[in-house]
């Protein structure tokens, strides 16, 4: 694997990394090639994330979409390099900090050059804003203590500041003066996505942002974001449980089933043309308030576990359409439409063998 | 609830005009220098319960749908208005006040609760069975130990719990949360309650599970004849489970309920402009027709309960307010258990609504109200 050879300066690629970020969709902005997460356990590995490859692209939103537990988090903090000890990151995570230059390789940066990628180019917010705060300092220390800790002009950055702030419809003067526990849970969540654009990054990776908000907060910040990725030309990779929620926001969607990629398009392809078991079971079992309540059915089985990963498909256990070839070989990518890809060794059956009719022709 | 007729001999529970006003305890320099911060945590609703019934409770964060949920099932005190079961008044019952028919034991046994997060609310130190013993124990002392184990077991095999044996013997972190939650279910279902308050029952599990879970509520409600008042701040979750009942939906906002009825009328033909506005924050699973558009309000956080609007509480946010409803409060109307009743102006084409002036800040030329 490239991250285990010895250290060297992110621009100067070997010959094997040009290669292969030749191979990379020309407009990617952070692109992952083989990732994998694992966990040493005592008597077996633990794969939490297994050989993902995903472009975000840039300007685009991009929603991954997965079931606690599938993943979705260690893909973001894979992205960062971030995964805690003792996990072990695998495969290779190219950012382009401009569209025709060349990577940084992420996974192969030291702590220092690390530490500069992280926030000032891609910047990360977690669900819970309230462990986020620093319960003793108020919100304009956080401000300050990123600025200054980045060596950015803290004058200039508080101006930035406000003008986030009151683009996330905040009152700058009260929020500043506020401590997290005095703001309500809205109100604190847009002040961490401020916070975290305040070194101007181009990439933001948000982790379940807004899981722990109503259903009204959740979509206005997801509609303010919409705004503010225009704004500050911003890349969004949007992690969720909810499939629902972000299908209006995303460009694209990624499925995200047992620590696998198993669907990747377009939005409306993801939702109304999908190829893969999984994805239409899960559209199947999200209550809406559009589909009928006959239609919807919860998907039998429970998810694997990470150390009990099936051989082959990893939905195979759950699949209805599972033959012997599912069971034992892990299923090829097989291209629905330009852009649209799923992991199924039987993707032409899916339609008629699991009828979803939730989407746009609502029959 | 067919018969139309003989909807009193059906009512449960009637809440009649409760508010729910909390005061928060203040130092003694604070009380001297500073008038008390009333949180108006529900104000003036009144609503029935009948038999077989489902109501399924809407709102934001901080609405008070707790609270009215708790007050409903008798474990939250009224400030103000009565709560009374089958014609029994509930706190009289408590106080031992006038003629006590029904003793508030059995007033408690009758209205049980499962909580949002099954895990706190199960003894971790305490296998699955010894937790369900207990209430069995405390209600029924008479029943011997061999039919209160059968009694257990036969309700876990019923709510999907099998081999219930092994189940009942695991502790509770032993379990998933889904399956937390059905014991927590079972618990409430052993004391055969005429209404059982699901508070954000389903929000925390995952969302494949939900489905599967909602469904096992309504299966039993209709096995088991019991009522449900199920809180959440989900509509598709509330839609789903009124809708596959036949209940209703009520919408809350600070303190009141501002939107009542049958799902299908409630979502499908909102009156109120706060129902519009949650019904534009419940995503549909269609992403060609929609594009992301600003949020039908003016302000996207909530007021503070402690100092609610006066007029229509949700003036300062309703895209629609006008001069008048800041200090004309709308009625919510009758409360039977078929009509659908919205509190606000528009709803009347005779108010003064109309001849008056527009807020500040609300746009006159506002699309949605130009086919009103």
């Amino acid at each position: 694997m490239t991250n285990q050879t010895t250290q060297r300066r992110p621009q100067q690629l070997e010959d094997s990394d040009v290669q292969q970020a030749r191979n990379d969709t020309p407009n990617a902005i952070v692109a992952v090639r083989n990732g994998s997460v694992t966990y040493d356990l005592e008597n077996r590995d633990a794969m939490v994330l297994d050989d993902v490859s995903i472009d975000l692209k840039r300007g685009e939103i991009l929603g991954v979409v997965g079931e606690s537990g599938s993943g979705k988090s260690m893909l973001a903090n894979a992205m960062m390099d971030a995964v805690e000890e003792p996990g072990i990151t695998t495969g290779s995570v190219r950012y382009y900090p401009e569209s025709d230059g060349n990577p940084v390789n992420v996974l192969e940066l030291s702590r220092g050059e690390l530490q500069s990628v992280r926030w000032e180019e891609i910047s990360m917010v977690f669900q819970g804003a309230l462990s986020s705060f620093n319960p003793t300092m108020d919100i304009r220390g956080h401000f300050e203590e990123t600025l200054t800790a980045h060596d950015y002009d803290v004058e200039a950055g508080m101006k930035r500041a406000r003008q986030l702030l009151s683009d996330l419809h905040l009152d700058p003067d009260r929020i500043l003066e506020s401590y997290a526990h005095e703001l309500s849970g809205g109100m604190s969540q847009r002040a961490l996505i401020a916070l975290s654009l305040i070194l101007e990054p181009t990439v933001l990776l948000m982790d379940e942002p807004t899981a722990a908000l109503d259903l009204l907060m959740q979509r206005s910040i997801l509609s303010l974001l919409d705004d503010i990725k225009e704004k500050y030309e911003l890349s969004i990779l949007f992690i969720t449980h909810d499939l629902p929620l972000v299908a209006g926001l995303a460009d694209r969607l990624a499925i995200l089933y047992a620590f696998e990629i198993a669907e990747v398009g377009p939005s409306e392809e993801i939702i109304g043309n999908s190829h893969h078991p999984y994805t239409r079971a899960l559209l199947k079992a999200v209550p809406t308030l559009e589909t009928p309540p006959a239609s919807m059915e919860p998907i039998e089985g429970t998810a694997p576990n990470p150390a009990h990963t099936p051989a082959g498909c990893h939905y195979a256990p759950r699949c209805p359409l599972a033959t012997d070839a599912c069971r034992t070989e892990t299923p090829p990518w097989d291209d629905v439409n330009p852009g649209h890809r799923t992991a199924c060794f039987h993707p032409e059956k899916v339609p008629e063998a699991i009828r979803f009719d939730g989407g746009e022709n609502g029959s | 609830m067919s018969d139309t007729e003989s909807i009193d001999d059906d009512v449960v529970l009637s809440v009649e005009d409760v508010s729910v006003h909390f005061e928060p305890q203040q130092g003694f320099i604070d009380s001297l220098l500073s008038e008390p911060q009333t949180v108006r945590a529900v104000d003036g609703v009144s609503l029935d319960i009948a038999e077989n019934d489902v109501l399924a409770l809407v709102g934001e964060s901080g609405c008070g749908k707790t609270t009215l949920g708790k007050t409903i099932i008798g474990a939250q005190r009224p400030t103000d208005g009565s709560v009374t079961y089958r014609n029994q008044d509930i706190w009289d019952a408590k106080d031992d006040q006038g003629d006590v028919v029904i003793p508030f034991g059995e007033v408690r046994r009758a209205l049980q609760i499962i909580h949002q997060d099954p895990g706190a609310s199960l003894n971790p130190n305490k296998k699955v069975i010894t937790s369900l013993e207990a209430p069995l124990k405390r209600w029924e002392p008479e029943m011997n130990t061999e039919d209160r184990r059968a009694r257990i077991l036969a309700l876990l095999e019923r709510v999907g719990m099998v081999p219930p044996a092994d189940y009942a013997h695991r502790f509770p972190h032993q379990l998933s949360g889904g399956e937390q939650q059905r014991v927590a279910l079972v618990r409430a279902l052993l004391m055969n309650p005429d209404v059982i308050l699901a508070d954000e029952a389903v929000s925390a599990l995952d969302v494949s599970l939900r489905v599967e879970t909602m469904d096992l509520l309504l299966e039993l409600q209709k096995q088991f004849n019991t009522s449900f008042v199920f809180i959440s701040h989900n509509l598709s979750n509330a839609r789903y489970l009124a809708e596959e009942a036949g209940g209703r939906v009520a919408i809350m906002y600070l303190g009141e309920i501002v939107e009542i009825g049958a799902p299908e009328a409630v979502l499908n033909d909102p009156q109120h402009p706060y129902t519009k506005v949650l019904r534009w924050a419940t995503a549909d699973l269609d992403p060609s027709a929609e594009e992301m558009v600003d949020p039908p309000v003016r302000s996207i956080d909530v007021p503070d309960p402690v100092n609610p609007p006066a007029g229509c509480r949700f003036h300062t946010r309703c895209p629609e307010a006008r001069e008048v409803c800041t200090n004309d409060t709308p009625e919510l109307g009758a409360t039977d258990q078929k009509t659908r009743c919205a509190a606000c102006h528009r709803t009347d084409p005779d108010h003064e609504y109309w001849e008056s002036n527009l807020l500040k800040g609300v746009e006159t030329t506002n699309p949605s109200t130009a086919d009103d």
